[in-house]
């Protein structure tokens, strides 16, 4: 039983939020089942919505991948956000005035948007491993220079005056990702983003850095005394987190999207906090939780669609997943009692 | 020998209040009953342990390190909570959240590591929390005359108006213990207080706590060196691995019967040490000097030489410049040492710690903790730490993930780590397992020098024998060992040659370390005694001049 304790602990921490979205729902909705059941089944209802839960789920995936790998690493950093939009502007150049074929116009586009990002991305690492600049602070300042640089791009270079809204020219055909599954609009984003996730898996459990990074994060004294290099681990995670975020970016841009159109930071990088919080910093656990998240985020959306409850539920019930999860002390008593009945097994 | 039951010394009756005087010395003022604790870590630090202690009396709380008693002061000084158990004060039930409950209730406890403000006075680290007041300021006089008057009282002699950072160990520990006596402690909790003492100062503290058992304080002096309890004591609880092995009037028990029951078997401290062939020297240093942040030389001109087969061990109360040593071999001063210290003729001195390890030397730290291991990491993780750059682990960037559990299965048999298996987290581990698995990793690559900084510190009898033996088998193997420990029996067993460090300094060497007597030691460590003329750091005999 303590061995699945953390496990355990986030399923109920998610049982419990549903709970008292139920309990807010059967307050104010005039037809509270019907509503519920909204919520829950409204995402398989169709091919088109299951379709929607997994395109969504895709640039969650990229962002809670990125905050994994930081996350394992001891880093707490929030910048997956700035570089998602980013990235995504710099692939929005190149598919707008790049002219290739379209195998190589999309890879060239993601490449650009992730390399990006992970150079970006090296800044506030460099600045932790050399003047232990803390990354909470400089990846969140990153975000608003970001942010800034992105709707400059858009708006003075980007922007299609005959358009009515603040949109970019639209991107070349062959820039866009292909869709994978007719009657939805799921692209090879998908293929992409499971690839990287198995690899990253592979690369935190099997290799050398994947090593050198789990030590780091897990007692940088300890590393350093080994002779791990921890400056130098913490620069090229931040490399590597920065390109997926990126990649996260520029995918998604080219996989849903004809035009540039985010004039705000598009919270994907936040959400892959909370989908890293939910996978326990596991790389593979990743594709559950980002599912779930788009789940319950589609959910809440045909609600408020189809019912008197508005979609900002979903506010609540993150909220209290995260107080949940982030809260030591919770279960605690029961892992404690566990703890003693264990010992006394034991003799 | 004769155990007295636990019921056999309960109070007749519960709802007993608490007698003045030493008249009554049959009743008890603090019942601890049926105590369990587990640590979040799975870790049974106590079970089901029955604790009494009786008005006026010092009550040994004796048992290896790890065996649940420092666990269990704890639970009565507030500082942890039980996981079952209750604790009876007086007849009255107690539950004591912080230590400041238990403080109120006159309870008071010295750490082994003292929680002094180094930077205040000692009557300011008196009064601290409970300051006189004069207007809107702390009435600095008032403290001043309260410290020397309960100094003078108990002739725990201080100068109130000293910095406790200019103190020496013995004296912090007279300023922890007349801060508790402030604070109205009745029953006072000394956590091994002569660990950190010479052998005079240790004699210093015995006499004064017989003035205070004479006041009617109540003491509990938790120790593992048998002849000090035996000394001082009355009565003495035996801890044994998490339990209770019994309670014994001090008359009553020998030291032999003590250390049985304290580990189940007769400790020996001896080992066959075989004959030592010493090879060229393995580590060569010279002059090396450190200057540290306080301006002091916390290094001044060391010079030593450890050949291959050889154990050079240095002795010394901690502070006195062993940390830095092993710093400035290991990487840890970077370049703000003078002097050289070379490996088989490569300078290592400024050299990083991962140049350091390639050159073949392995260290064992004085923290498990904080430098030693990757508490939430597995049990093979923590073995590879040091390995896995190495071609015979990984086929370039992939680690060959079954060789790797194959030699964590092989170390974990061969150091007999009690554990679930490799995939483990080592912070699962109690303190002794995990030091094996640290030594084990150390050991276990070959090294042409060893570091051994404190290496059985707070682990069991068992694990410190394991890794005593260990040590003589790497020096059987012409590894070269530099052993720095504060336990005098372990340096003066397993040392070829035994230096003393004082202020910075080598102030003693001896050739045949196990004819040297603790108390000879005691005076070279206090600073008392220092050898004459140039200490090559080789050849230096032990018939030694006094200053």
């Amino acid at each position: 039983m303590l061995k699945y304790f953390d496990a355990i602990r986030t399923l109920i921490s998610v049982a419990i939020a549903l709970v008292i979205a139920f309990l807010i729902i059967a307050m104010i909705s005039e037809q509270p089942l019907e509503t519920i059941s909204i919520f829950l089944l409204g995402p398989i209802s169709t091919t088109a919505q299951i379709g929607n839960v997994v395109e969504m789920s895709i640039p969650l995936m990229f962002t809670g991948l990125s905050v994994v790998l930081l996350f394992r690493s001891g880093l707490f950093n929030l910048g997956a956000e700035g570089l998602f939009y980013i990235s995504g502007v710099i692939a929005a150049i190149i598919a707008i005035y790049a002219s290739m074929n379209s195998f190589i116009h999309p890879v060239v586009a993601i490449l650009g948007g992730s390399t990006v990002g992970a150079l970006l991305s090296a800044i506030p690492g460099i600045m932790k491993a050399k003047w232990n600049a803390e990354v909470l602070v400089t990846s969140l300042m990153f975000n608003s220079i970001l942010s800034g640089i992105g709707l400059y791009i858009l708006n003075y270079h980007l922007r299609d005056a005959a358009a009515f809204a603040n949109v970019s020219y639209k991107f070349q055909e062959t820039a866009r990702l292909a869709n994978l599954i007719p009657g939805t609009r799921i692209h090879t984003g998908l293929i992409l983003v499971l690839c990287c996730i198995v690899a990253t898996h592979y690369f935190m459990y099997h290799t050398r850095w994947g090593y050198e990074l789990r030590m780091t994060g897990s007692n940088r004294a300890f590393a350093e005394f080994s002779g791990i290099k921890t400056a130098r681990v913490i620069i090229t995670v931040h490399l590597i987190a920065g390109f997926l975020a990126g990649m996260g970016g520029a995918v998604e841009v080219l996989g849903m999207y004809s035009r540039f159109q985010w004039s705000s930071l598009p919270g994907y990088g936040l959400d892959g906090a909370l989908v890293a919080l939910l996978a326990k910093n596991n790389p593979l656990s990743v594709v559950g939780a980002a599912l779930f998240l788009a789940y319950i985020r589609i959910g809440a959306d045909q609600m408020s669609i189809m019912s008197d409850v508005p979609a900002e539920l979903i506010s609540i019930i993150q909220a209290i997943i995260i107080l949940l999860i982030s809260a030591e002390q919770f279960l605690k008593m029961w892992k404690n009692r566990q703890l003693l009945k264990e010992a006394e097994k034991l003799g | 020998m004769r155990r007295i039951p636990f019921n056999s010394i309960r109070p007749p009756s519960l709802g007993w209040r608490g007698a003045k005087g030493r008249t009554v010395m049959r009743q008890n003022v603090l019942e601890m009953r049926n105590i369990t604790k587990v640590y979040q870590n799975g870790v049974t630090a106590n079970r089901n342990v029955d604790f009494s202690l009786r008005e006026g009396e010092i009550h040994a709380l004796a048992g290896e390190n790890g065996a649940g008693k420092s666990t269990l002061m704890k639970i009565l000084f507030g500082m942890e909570a039980p996981s079952d158990g209750e604790i009876r004060l007086r007849g009255e039930g107690m539950r004591f959240q912080t230590p400041q409950d238990a403080i109120e209730k006159g309870i008071g406890m010295v750490h082994q590591h003292f929680m002094l403000v180094p930077s205040f006075t000692v009557a300011e680290n008196m009064v601290l929390g409970m300051e006189p007041k004069r207007g809107l300021g702390i009435h600095y006089e008032e403290a001043v005359r309260m410290t020397q008057e309960l100094s003078d009282k108990y002739q725990l002699t201080v100068d109130p108006r000293a910095k406790v950072e200019s103190l020496s160990v013995g004296m912090k520990q007279k300023v922890e213990i007349l801060k508790a006596l402030l604070r109205g402690a009745k029953i006072l909790i000394l956590d091994e207080p002569t660990a950190v003492l010479t052998p005079q100062e240790t004699e210093e503290l015995f006499k004064q706590l017989l003035v205070l058992k004479q006041e009617g304080h109540t003491i509990v002096f938790i120790s593992h060196k048998l002849k000090e309890v035996k000394a001082i004591c009355d009565r003495i609880t035996i801890m044994r691995s998490g339990t209770s092995a019994g309670v014994f009037d001090m008359a009553d028990v020998t030291e032999q019967e003590i250390s049985r029951l304290m580990v189940g078997r007769d400790v020996v401290l001896k080992y066959d040490k075989a004959e030592s062939f010493y090879g060229p020297p393995v580590l060569d240093v010279q002059g090396l000097t450190y200057v540290n942040a306080l301006d002091k030389k916390a290094l001044n001109d060391i010079r030593l030489s450890i050949r291959t087969g050889e154990i050079v061990g240095i002795a010394g109360v901690e502070g006195n410049g062993q940390a830095e040593l092993v710093k400035a071999l290991t990487g840890g001063l970077g370049g703000r040492v003078k002097g050289s210290a070379k490996v088989n003729g490569s300078e290592l001195i400024s050299l990083d710690m991962r140049s350091i390890r390639e050159l073949g030397i392995s260290y064992v730290p004085e923290d498990r903790m904080s430098q030693g291991a990757a508490k939430e990491e597995s049990i093979s993780d923590n073995i590879i730490s040091t390995r896995y750059r190495s071609r015979d682990w990984n086929k370039g960037l992939f680690l060959k993930g079954k060789s790797i559990v194959r030699l964590a299965e092989k170390l974990i048999e061969e150091f007999k780590v009690r554990c679930s298996g490799p995939a483990q987290p080592i912070g699962m581990l109690s303190g002794g397992n995990m030091q094996k698995v640290i030594v084990a990793r150390e050991c276990s690559t070959d090294p042409i020098l060893l570091i051994a900084e404190q290496p059985t510190r707070g682990v069991d009898i068992g694990a410190a024998q394991l890794v005593h033996k260990k040590l003589l088998e790497m020096r059987d193997q012409n590894c070269a060992i530099l052993l720095i420990s504060a336990d005098l029996n372990e340096i003066m067993e397993l040392s070829d040659t035994l230096y003393v460090m004082y202020g910075g300094e080598l102030v003693a060497a001896f050739d045949k370390p196990s004819e040297v007597t603790e108390e000879e030691l005691g005076l070279y460590m206090l600073g008392l005694k220092k050898q004459q003329g140039e200490h090559t750091g080789r050849g230096v005999t032990s018939d030694a001049q006094v200053l």
